[in-house]
């Protein structure tokens, strides 16, 4: 058992060797397809990158009337922290308002002294909330509006509420964000499965060159498992190396993307994705060249194994 | 030992390749099986070495029933079998040693047993210096004298020979001739399949003619006549 195990990693290991310019066709077509399940591999962590910075710039304001207590304001505050779709929520007062204002006016004279002028503070305050999912701003506005306990002696003490007024680009960028993750996914699967049948398709090539040696073999007596190992050896190692060769590219490669176009992608930086992720990337492209690698094999080498 | 009982090969297309064909071969016998192209000789050592089944009748090796063997069975059975063919059919990416040694380690033999039965085979068929040669690096005699190592290196109870010196001039088929001859001698069946009348008849064995499908003649000492 052992012997044969040792004979059959050692003739894999010669075919492969051998078999020169077929094999090296073979690594080369296998690492653009491990390349670019590799790339897959970015582009889904990019579009979710991606699409939760876009998220965590959408939220909804509540302004409140200058009359209205901030127990109620606080009491609100509460009950949407304990509502599950809801992520954040953060409370401005009227006076910390007032101090932005003033802050983000401080050399615009004119308007400060109007300010002084009132000699109230005109500002109420604020909540700040953020959904866990885009789509839960509706429910969250919609309960905030039919809150009974907000109205104080008949008037509401909500001043305005500014979903209503980015409710369209709201509604568009949710839209946009489920297509592009549906599109997102179906591009992979695409790409996945034809790369995968140009791999499967030549490791074939490389074996149906060997359909003689095949038909030799059975006559000379050998058992089929004796006959499919090497081959599935040679399959195997030409998926480890071409997995490799795939990282070793990616590894300057995504150094160079980082450094150059870490801005350009929306400040997600490839390369530093890539080194915190290696172990998880290694694993996928690893696991993916040696599957391919045997699965093609044994596929290819049955064909010609009929007694 | 091996016997053909009125074996019939008929194809899809109604093409009789063999036809009641009754034969009985016994231990140490050397035989030449002669005839036309397309007499049947090829579908003949088929049907013995389990690539073809017949349409009516029996192959037996033997006792045993070649054609109810179980297909996990058939490379056991294969390993008594020493084949040599018109085209050598070694493996290109194998060395002239390595090819002798793959039929070694296909039947599950030990490396010290290939490590000495190898270089004595090698010897036997003159080609020692030769060993760490490719197929491709080797004459068609060279090529052939791996071949038949191949074919003898698992002490077969029979050598098959399909046409073995169709390809080869004659210094290297009268070698090749001398060969299998040395082999029987030793007590090995053999069974070949020859256009060359010059090798049936130097031989003076036994001699059986086919004709379209059926044996139409079998001489104990034989000469090539068609």
């Amino acid at each position: 058992m052992f012997t044969s195990l040792r004979r059959v990693i050692s003739g894999g290991t010669k075919n492969f060797v051998r078999s020169g310019a077929v094999s090296v066709a073979t690594v080369i077509i296998m690492s653009v397809t491990l390349m670019i399940i590799a790339f897959l591999v970015f582009l889904s962590a990019l579009l979710s990158y991606t699409l939760s910075q876009l998220q965590d710039k959408v939220d909804v304001s509540v302004y409140f009337t200058t009359s209205a207590a901030e127990g109620d304001i606080l009491n609100l505050k509460d009950q949407l922290q304990q509502m599950p779709s809801v992520a954040t929520v953060s409370y401005t007062s009227s006076d910390e308002a007032l101090m932005q204002f003033k802050q983000r006016h401080e050399n615009d004279q004119l308007t400060l002294n109007a300010l002084n002028e009132l000699g109230t503070n005109p500002l109420g305050a604020s909540l700040s909330i953020k959904a866990k999912d885009p789509t839960q701003y509706q429910d969250i506005v919609n309960f905030i509006s039919n809150d009974t306990a907000l109205q104080s002696g008949g008037t509401s003490i909500i001043d305005h509420i500014d979903y209503y007024e980015n409710k369209d680009v709201i509604d568009r960028l949710t839209a946009a964000i489920r297509t592009t993750e549906r599109a997102g996914l179906i591009v992979v699967i695409i790409f996945a499965l034809a790369s995968t049948i140009i791999a499967i398709a030549t490791v074939r090539l490389a074996i149906y060159s060997s359909r003689d040696e095949i038909g030799v073999m059975r006559l000379v007596g050998a058992s089929n498992a004796y006959i499919q190992g090497p081959f599935i050896v040679a399959g195997v190692f030409a998926g480890l190396i071409s997995a490799a060769v795939t990282l070793l590219i990616f590894t300057p490669l995504t150094w160079y993307l980082g450094q150059n176009y870490t801005t350009w992608l929306a400040g997600f930086n490839i390369f530093a994705y890539y080194t915190s992720h290696f172990l998880e990337i290694f694993g996928i492209v690893v696991g993916a060249g040696v599957l391919l690698g045997g699965f093609a094999s044994i596929l290819a080498v049955r064909r010609y194994l009929r007694v | 030992m091996i016997y053909f009982d009125n074996v019939s090969k008929i194809y899809r297309d109604g093409t009789p390749a063999l036809e009641d064909v009754t034969v009985s071969i016994d231990p140490k016998e050397f035989v030449s099986i002669v005839g036309h192209s397309g007499a049947g000789k090829t579908t003949l050592l088929k049907m013995l070495l389990a690539q073809e089944k017949p349409t009516r009748g029996s192959v037996f090796f033997e006792s045993m029933n070649v054609h109810e063997l179980h297909p996990s069975a058939v490379p056991h059975y294969r390993r008594k079998i020493g084949m040599v063919f018109q085209d050598f059919r070694l493996i290109p990416n194998m060395t002239a040693y390595e090819n002798i040694a793959f039929a070694m380690e296909a039947a599950g033999r030990a490396d010290d047993e290939i490590e000495s039965d190898v270089p004595y085979i090698l010897e036997l068929v003159d080609l020692s210096t030769k060993a760490n040669h490719f197929p491709s690096q080797l004459s068609g005699g060279e090529q052939q004298r791996v071949a038949i190592g191949r074919a003898i290196i698992n002490q077969p109870d029979v050598i098959i020979a399909d046409e073995p010196t169709g390809n080869l001039d004659p210094i290297n088929t009268y070698e090749v001739v001398e060969i299998l001859k040395k082999i029987n001698e030793l007590g090995t069946t053999v069974l070949i399949t020859t256009h060359n009348k010059g090798v049936v008849d130097a031989m003076g064995k036994r001699v059986i003619t086919m004709d379209r499908g059926r044996i139409i003649r079998d001489d104990p000492q034989g000469q090539y006549i068609l």
